[in-house]
């Protein structure tokens, strides 16, 4: 008898004279005998809760975490503060432990959240209808070129070169299944160079794909990219970093017609890249082609107010091979999160925060560009992130700043071989000036060390890296 | 059989006939009832906030240096204006507005609703896995790396198939990759196919994964015994199959036995053959999808490996393949170098590509293997055991409880860990649907089994009790069932009217799909 499970000797020999069968192994008469396993499987003994946690722990030591170093890293997840109040509340059974919201009659907590959930989204894009959430960013975007697809069944997707790689590939991988292909359109410094997306798209596009801000932290100017994006008819998808929109003229505003993005900022950890949840709000007249959950208000045989997912015949148990959308389970328990730490902000807080993140991460990129060597990709605003140039090799550069327990951020080499010796520098609430005049001496250093010698880290085998 | 219009999985089929009920006398509802539900907005004072935000601590720059105005929003997002104790006062109460797994049984077919281990919440959130950013140099996620590269070995040693990706985030998702890559197999071979099969028992996932993938669907129809019916497989079958998708144990409770029959029908018209992990929980130690002849298998980390169910996610959806397969997997995959050391491999140049951000739901990842080192081999195997023998000891009790004479077994022989009951007779003989039971049973603190699914059995229930359920709930609810028909024979209108005891009763769901309130007006 496993912790887990309660049937006792007696209990199964009780169990099973009720079913009229004498051992367990009878239960399992279907299943021919040259199909059974027929030996233990091939795993480890289990072990008491107390060494499964030490396992565990010690596994995670063997981690660089957030905790550890001075991070700078970010490009599409951030290590933002997440107050206590999060874990306290999605930790509850109550909210942890029941299913999708099935039986509204007992779901009421869970619906409730979902639409005071849709309601931020909605606030936050500017758009009308959001849904319940959905995996993560970029397959959000994913997601919405299955309903640009279905919108106006054309075949081709214009997507930014700073949208997020990783949406980008996303959109790629999804093309194969739509049917559809994927045009890149290229930057000029640092933002989506109109005149070419004005090349790009055609009679066949069915929608286009930009980042706000960008990949490279630039805040692109939407108002200049909507018309063009849509003047023959395709839907324009802005991938959004959800904080900075408290600043920023929202994708509603500024003539979007799906806003999708990542999650994780709001409240959530970032556990290695997950779990976190996508969101996808959009114009009212996509609301019956929306992928996944809503949730909307409606009243009780008494009269009582209440909520019920609704719109479901877009949804794959009912409408199976013409759905919307194959999701089913999302980001429940992720959105909840983010709807505790967005009223955690509140309305001031929010601006607060953003105006925050803008004025540390100006003053950071005003000291990372004083430094010899190191210069900026480009001069757009930004809120949170920025992308120098550096005249050393960047991951020797990196490597070295690692020495000094300073993660300087993502180096941009793979994504963006253009950029010679990219690095992407996020700057949240938690890194202070201090944290800032760190970076600086330890890149400043690195540079200047690393356009002569090796690093450290690549002289050393990885063996020693290595705890065990 | 059912038509499509008038299903709703797990809702009411029946929302058209909505009618406020006389039964409850207004005057009995205490103040706290009758109070109108409020959102968070509603709560909100101007002045009142919870954070507090740090000092900036660096020479501040006027804004419209910053960003321009034209660039900014003219007015903030309307969220709430709240202090800390009345936010948490708000969804601490929202919260006991919830039937949970924590709270009692939860019998939802095809769902895998097992106790969800406390320990795992506590390892998740150690600082080593929750603060680690998803792009650290792999040299400084060695520990992370190897959890994932070890849990991608214990689920193919499950599975029987060699290797895994666990990049999917839910069950649904998996299916997805699992089309993909049998898209780029055949198109590796130069065969341009165009359909996938799927049984009429499945999921209503897989008919919408496979329209995303590209393909057409064809049924297949059930064999009296709840199998795949061989003769029509064989008819449909051809060279523009691309892929069977079939569930085993399927969502019928039933084994079928002519799977390796069936996996020869598939490989011999060069299709590839995919396993629907859902219900996985029946045979875990005990068969292999690997061995049954399946190429592709996805697992449901939220249901098998309990990483907690969250309200509607997070889940993940982890698949595993065969070596014809492998070439195709999502990038990156992690792998353990000849040193020893463990790193994400993005040089694959036949993959398929990404399948969304980063490595996947890394959260749950650390929940499921914390799970499979906890149970062991030994552990895994008496959990399905446990499972089949909960789910044939609850239908024997309720076929002994007179229960099959209203409700009767859709499929009657041994059942794997979950089984389907009718609710036609009832509906027939007591005018009491499906939906009316599934409500009146709100009312005995259990919640319903999957309902109205699957489509082939008319007023199903479909009842999958899972192993970490004791011998006296399985009695109780047995009792609860055969006590809520007795009552229903004397007064079916106590069941039609049902819930009264929840925290709202029938909602109005028709009203909600004609007039969409989604989101709270400011």
């Amino acid at each position: 008898m496993s912790r887990y499970t309660s049937a006792t000797d007696a209990d199964r020999t009780a169990m099973l004279e009720a079913i009229g069968v004498s051992s367990v192994d009878e239960l399992f008469a279907d299943i021919p005998a040259e199909l059974r396993l027929g030996r233990d499987l091939d795993l480890p003994a289990g072990l008491s809760e107390q060494e499964v946690y030490t396992l565990l722990r010690d596994i995670a030591a063997r981690n660089v975490s957030a905790e550890e170093e001075v991070s700078f890293l970010g490009a599409g997840m951030y290590d933002h503060y997440v107050p206590a109040l999060v874990e306290s509340i999605i930790l509850r059974s109550e909210f942890l432990t029941p299913y999708t919201p099935y039986q509204p009659e007992v779901s009421q907590g869970s619906l409730q959240v979902m639409f005071e959930y849709q309601t931020a989204i909605s606030e936050l894009t500017g758009l009308p209808v959001s849904n319940a959430s959905v995996y993560e960013g970029p397959s959000a975007v994913g997601a919405a070129g299955y309903v640009a697809k279905l919108a106006n069944r054309r075949t081709r997707f214009v997507a930014s070169r700073a949208l997020h790689p990783h949406a980008r590939e996303t959109l790629e991988t999804m093309s194969h299944g739509y049917g559809t292909s994927v045009t890149e359109v290229p930057l000029r410094d640092g933002a989506t160079d109109v005149e070419a997306l004005r090349e790009a798209v055609d009679e066949d596009t069915a929608a286009v794909f930009v980042q706000q801000p960008n990949f490279l932290g630039a805040v692109e100017d939407l108002e200049a990219i909507a018309p063009v994006a849509k003047e023959t008819g395709a839907l324009l998808v802005v991938h959004c970093d959800p904080l900075p929109l408290a600043l920023l003229k929202t994708p509603g505003e500024c003539g979007a017609d799906i806003a999708v993005g990542e999650g994780q900022s709001l409240g959530n950890r970032l556990d290695f890249g997950g779990p976190s949840f996508g969101f996808f709000a959009a114009t009212e007249a996509l609301l019956r082609r929306m992928p996944g959950r809503i949730s909307g208000e409606t009243v009780d045989v008494d009269g009582r107010r209440g909520f019920v997912l609704t719109l479901q015949t877009r949804e794959q148990h009912i409408r199976r091979e013409k759905a919307t959308s194959n999701i089913c389970t999302a980001q429940a328990l992720n959105a909840l999160a983010g709807v505790i730490y967005l009223s955690w902000l509140g309305r001031r807080g929010i601006v607060e925060l953003a105006e925050l993140m803008i004025q540390r991460t100006a003053y950071a990129r005003e000291r990372l560009a004083g430094l010899e060597g190191v210069r900026l990709v480009h001069e757009q605003p930004v809120v949170r992130e920025f992308a120098v140039a550096l005249d050393a090799p960047v991951e020797r550069v990196i490597d070295r700043c690692f020495a000094e327990g300073v993660n300087p951020g993502f180096p941009l080499v793979h994504d963006y071989p253009e950029i010679e010796n990219g690095l992407l520098v996020a700057i949240t609430e938690q890194r202070t000036r201090e944290d800032i005049d760190r970076l600086a001496g330890v890149l400043g250093a690195a540079v200047r060390e690393s356009r002569t010698t090796p690093s450290p880290l690549a002289m050393a085998s990885v063996d020693g890296e290595r705890a065990d | 059989m059912s038509t499509l219009s008038d299903n709703r999985l797990h809702a009411d089929p029946e929302i058209e006939r909505f009618e406020p009920s006389a039964r409850v006398d207004r005057a009995l509802q205490t103040a706290e009832q009758a109070k109108r539900a409020t959102t968070i907005y509603e709560r909100s004072v101007p002045g009142r906030r919870a954070f507090t935000p740090p000092a900036a601590g660096v020479p501040e720059r006027p804004l419209d240096e910053l960003l321009p105005a034209r660039l900014r929003r003219a007015e903030g997002p309307k969220l709430p204006e709240i202090a800390e104790p009345e936010i948490v006062r708000h969804y601490v109460r929202l919260s006991t507005r919830n039937f949970h797994l924590d709270e009692g049984f939860y019998p939802l077919g095809s769902c895998t609703m097992k106790h969800n281990p406390k320990l795992h919440e506590r390892v998740a959130a150690l600082p080593g896995y929750a603060r680690l950013h998803p792009l650290s140099d792999p040299r400084r996620a060695q520990g992370a790396l190897q959890l994932m590269h070890e849990l991608q070995g214990a689920l193919a040693e499950i599975a029987g198939l060699p290797h895994v990706s666990l990049q999917p985030s839910a069950g649904s998702h998996g299916e997805l990759l699992g089309v993909l890559l049998t898209r780029a197999y055949h198109e590796d071979r130069g065969q341009h196919r165009t359909k996938v099969l799927t049984p009429d028992t499945a999921h209503g996932t897989n008919p919408a994964t496979v329209t995303m993938a590209g393909y057409e669907v064809v049924k297949v129809e059930t064999a009296p015994d709840g199998g795949v019916d061989i003769d029509d497989l064989r008819a449909k079958a051809d060279e523009d199959v691309a892929c069977l998708m079939l569930t085993n144990p399927n969502t019928l409770g039933v084994f079928d036995r002519n799977i390796s029959e069936i996996a020869s029908i598939v490989h011999g018209v060069g299709a590839t053959l995919y396993y629907d992990g859902a219900n996985l929980n029946a045979v875990v130690g005990v068969s292999r999808p690997g061995d049954m002849g399946f190429d592709i298998v996805h697992f449901n980390l939220h249901k098998t490996f309990t990483q907690p169910h969250g309200g509607g996610g997070p889940g993940s959806g982890p698949i595993a393949v065969s070596d014809r397969m492998e070439p195709y997997l999502p990038r990156p995959q992690v792998v353990r170098r000849d040193d020893g050391s463990y790193d994400l491999d993005h040089d694959r140049p036949k993959s398929i590509g990404r399948l969304r951000g980063f490595q996947g739901n890394f959260g749950t990842f650390v929940r499921s293997y914390a799970y499979i080192r906890s149970l062991g081999a030994e552990g895994l195997k008496e959990m399905s055991e446990t499972a089949v023998l909960n789910a044939n000891y609850l239908l024997a009790l309720l076929k002994r409880r007179g229960v099959a004479e209203y409700l009767p077994v859709a499929y009657d022989r041994l059942c794997m860990h979950e089984f389907v009951l009718s609710g036609a007779p009832a509906k027939r003989q007591l005018g009491v649907k499906t939906l009316d039971i599934a409500k009146r049973l709100l009312d005995h603190g259990v919640h319903p089994p999957t309902v109205y699914f699957p489509l082939l059995v008319d007023e199903a229930l479909l009842v999958e009790p899972t192993e970490t359920e004791t011998k006296e709930t399985l009695d109780h609810f047995a009792d609860v069932v055969a006590a809520l028909l007795e009552e229903a024979e004397r007064d079916p209108d106590i069941a039609r009217n049902a819930p009264y005891t929840t925290p709202v009763r029938r909602l109005d769901e028709a009203g909600a799909a004609k007039r969409p309130v989604i989101r709270q007006p400011l």
